[in-house]
């Protein structure tokens, strides 16, 4: 099966959790997710980001449910990096 | 559970409001127990059973209401919160953290409203309860139980004046004696106000 490597999301959240808070939060995700957050407007209430995720293997439906969980919403999936599986760690 | 309200605190800024809540409610369980101990220092003698039963009765209702007053207002103010975070965000918070929050933190702002007046209060009427178990210290004996519990009710309302001057960065020690003169003052009135009646 194909693993996520990258995403990149553009994502309108609640100012609290802080910018800092919510990549940390979904940083804490995997053992080597790491986590870029760009804040792209300032509103009232709400800010919209930039937000890209990269791993070895990205729980897609996991981040997303967290986002939301954060008071957060996907707006689109922006950019993606998938990777099949090697040939050499299928088994058999 | 403690990391998860912590966590809801933190991103509604409820800290804030419950330590508001906790010096405004504490100081007037803590003026409360002033008037009445005043009261009783005025009047005629009084049994130390009649002084318990008055002063937690009247913690109890100060519970009561700072329980209640906090959690219909500040239901009513994070619900408010909610719907228009929900118009920004064009969509639903109910099952995120904020609507976690919203159901939640009325019930710890509540808590802390009702539970400071009460707590001071039973702090403040422990030299009562000790004496009422004939366990008045030796040491103690030239100072009367509801003297004790006088000066403890005014060394509170100084405490509460520092833990707010530390809260507004101001120097403490004068935030500390202006609460305590707003005390001294309430004492005068009530022995002004006996002495006109003549219950003294």
């Amino acid at each position: 099966m194909a693993a996520v490597t990258r995403v990149m999301l553009d994502v309108l959240k609640p100012h609290q959790p802080n910018a800092l808070e919510f990549a940390s939060q979904l940083a804490d995700m995997g053992d080597d997710y790491r986590v870029n957050l760009v804040v792209q407007e300032l509103d009232d209430k709400t800010q919209s980001i930039i937000l890209t995720i990269s791993g070895q293997q990205i729980d897609f439906d996991a981040v997303t449910q967290h986002i939301g969980s954060m008071g957060g919403s996907v707006h689109s999936i922006d950019e993606v990096d998938v990777q099949s599986e090697a040939p050499s760690t299928i088994p058999g | 559970m403690f990391a998860r309200l912590r966590y809801l605190t933190e991103l509604t800024q409820s800290q804030r409001i419950a330590r508001r809540y906790f010096v405004t409610n504490g100081f007037d369980g803590v003026l409360a127990m002033l008037g009445l101990l005043m009261g009783f220092r005025v009047s005629a003698t009084v049994s130390i059973e009649v002084m318990i039963g008055a002063c937690v009765g009247t913690a109890v209702a100060l519970f009561m209401s700072g329980l209640s007053s906090a959690y219909i207002s500040e239901s009513a103010e994070k619900r408010h919160e909610l719907r228009q975070l929900e118009k920004s965000m064009v969509t639903s918070l109910g099952e995120s953290a904020h609507g976690e929050a919203a159901r939640l933190m009325p019930w710890l702002i509540a808590l802390v409203n009702g539970l400071s007046p009460l707590l001071l209060a039973l702090l403040i009427l422990a030299p009562l309860f000790i004496a009422q178990q004939h366990a008045w210290p030796d040491f103690l004996a030239e100072l009367s139980p509801l003297d004790s519990a006088i000066i403890g009710a005014l060394s509170l309302t100084f405490l509460l004046g520092v833990f707010l001057g530390h809260l507004n960065e101001r120097f403490w020690l004068w935030s500390g004696i202006r609460a305590l003169l707003i005390a001294i003052v309430t004492a005068g009135i009530i022995l002004l106000l006996n002495q006109f009646m003549g219950l003294s």
